[in-house]
């Protein structure tokens, strides 16, 4: 009898990048890792902007009486700025500020978290006051820490400690929360103390919530200290706004913006890259 | 190995237990979904709240918490740690209770041999497959060579037979290290083919200790011949599926 050979279809499944034959996009879509490299495909659309920016404004295209400096002014602007100091020393001004500011608040947001998340009774207890205080915004209490503090270093660390301080708070909880009570009685019924299963199992499985809050507020201090920097404080980016919009210099106002936009982004990719390497062996890595 | 006694343990499910299990023994708690064999396993292990009494070698162990009482507990879900890799995972138990790195290396080394896991040492859980989680599962249980071992219906996600193939591996291990092992399964064949003894489980109550073969053959059970096993000599012979034990006995399973 004629022995029929069963074929079966064979799929290849893609592993790791693609080549060859796929098209961009579908590199793109496989290409997991958030490094910088990858920025590249960014800058296609970015230059493409800069392009038409340069174009309409050197055109006169704006409608209106609008004054809108070509890119190539505001670059111009930007060699001047920093030639002379005045852009360094406000930009450093408003980095210290940030980096205070949300280095404590992240670190008292990152161990209340753990606390309170870990810790039912002490949630019970904290969490109706700190559930009060989260829904008002960083600068709400600018007016209060104005008349406590002054006008001084001071008062925008302290905006930034706030702003900084109650998501990187809920994330933490959130993620401390949510770790499987089962990996806590694994630990447990390996020999594993409170606090050993606390560091060995549950902040190490926390870290993808925490990573978030801190990504998110990254960008937030910077914004929050421009705001608290335009009503209240003379020196920083946005001190030096404030100073541009009076002498209607709409190239320095691009300037700062642009130095603001490049401060959000290179801190949000900061911890989106600093997540990546602390977690991405074990975990399923977003796209971001 | 010690023996283990409950007596009258009550909680919001299980109802007077009593139950004493030999060292050494192989017990094996049946009983289907939602009747409480998790929870008194998990009673045993000290996870949940109960009134009562556990004795480990007569002695008490009410008040211990969890990583006091030295028992080993093998979850549904095996629950391996995401965030290590296979090594780390079975060196966990180890460096928690303050092990030696050489101690912990030699250890682990070992374990992957014996489950024959050599080649998944540095893998995370992510990249092993469920008989392969299994495996790694059972030796980080046993590396700190625990005197309980406690089986939550390990078995109950893999395929035929891969689950037979292991049930062999637990059994043989359980044989080798002579450890005290309660396994909780809704199967009655994975009852049958690794118990010494079967508690059969009833709305948190125990309606039946014997011994698999006793079980087959003179079950007091409603709920047993409820799930289609009788013995193989009533009925007809080719409207059965014929299970070969172990222990040189054979269970029937009315199709």
């Amino acid at each position: 009898m004629k022995k029929i050979k069963a074929v079966y279809p064979v799929r290849k499944m893609p592993t790791g990048k693609p080549q060859g034959k796929y098209s961009f996009l579908t590199k793109m879509r496989f290409n997991e890792s958030p490094k910088l490299s990858n920025g590249a495909y960014s800058l296609i659309p970015v230059l493409v902007f800069l392009s038409i920016w340069e174009i309409v404004a050197r055109l006169g295209l704006i409608p209106g009486n609008f004054f809108f400096p070509p890119f190539t002014v505001v670059i111009q602007e930007f060699y001047h700025l920093t030639a002379n100091g005045i852009l360094i020393a406000n930009f450093l001004s408003s980095l210290r500020r940030v980096l205070i500011g949300f280095s404590f608040g992240s670190i008292a947001g990152i161990t209340m978290g753990i606390l309170l998340g870990y810790e039912q009774n002490l949630h019970k207890i904290a969490h109706p006051i700190l559930s009060l205080f989260y829904p008002i915004p960083a600068l709400g209490w600018l007016p209060i820490l104005m008349l406590w503090f002054g006008i001084g270093e001071m008062l925008p660390i302290m905006i930034v400690f706030i702003c900084s301080f109650f998501p990187v708070f809920y994330n933490t909880v959130s993620g401390i929360k949510n770790v499987n009570r089962d990996f806590i009685k694994a630990a447990q019924s390996l020999g594993a103390s409170e606090w050993k299963v606390l560091t060995t199992v549950v902040i190490p499985l926390a870290l993808p919530n925490i990573f978030t809050g801190l990504r998110l507020e990254a960008g937030m201090a910077w914004r929050v200290i421009i705001a608290a920097e335009m009503v209240a404080i003379p020196t920083g980016i946005g001190a030096l706004l404030m100073r541009a919009e009076s002498l209607l210099r709409i190239d320095i106002i691009i300037v700062c913006l642009i130095v603001l936009a490049v401060m959000c982004w290179t801190f949000e990719r900061f911890f989106i890259y600093l997540e990546y390497k602390l977690t991405h062996k074990w975990r399923q890595y977003a796209q971001y | 190995m010690p023996n283990i006694r409950l007596k009258n343990i009550n909680n919001f499910i299980c109802h007077d237990i009593n139950l004493k299990i030999s060292n050494r023994e192989f017990l094996v708690l049946w009983g289907p979904t939602g009747v409480g064999k998790t929870t008194l396993l998990n009673v045993i292990a000290g996870l949940v709240e109960y009134e009562g009494s556990v004795l480990f070698d007569d002695v008490p162990v009410d008040k211990h918490p969890v990583y006091q009482r030295e028992v080993s507990y093998l979850f549904q879900n095996l629950a391996l740690f995401p965030h290590l890799n296979t090594r780390a995972n079975i060196a966990y138990g180890l460096r928690i209770q303050g092990e030696s790195k050489n101690k912990v290396e030699l250890r682990v080394n070992e374990l992957l041999r014996l489950m024959k896991i050599e080649h998944l040492a540095e893998r995370f859980p992510k990249h092993l497959s469920g008989g392969e989680k299994q495996r790694v599962a059972l030796a980080r249980a046993i590396a700190p060579s625990p005197e309980i071992m406690l089986f939550d219906e390990p078995l109950n996600s893999l395929d035929f037979h891969t689950a037979r193939y292991l049930r062999t591996e637990i059994q043989q291990l359980q044989r080798k290290l002579g450890i005290t092992t309660i396994y909780v399964t809704h199967c009655f064949e994975e009852a049958f083919a690794l118990a010494d003894r079967v508690v059969v489980l009833s709305s948190g109550e125990i309606v039946q200790i014997d011994s698999p073969k006793n079980i087959f053959k003179e079950s007091d059970c409603r709920m047993v011949a409820e799930n289609g096993y009788c013995d193989c000599h009533q009925g007809d012979k080719n409207n059965r599926t014929q299970i070969e034990l172990e222990k040189g006995c054979s269970l029937c399973h009315q199709k």
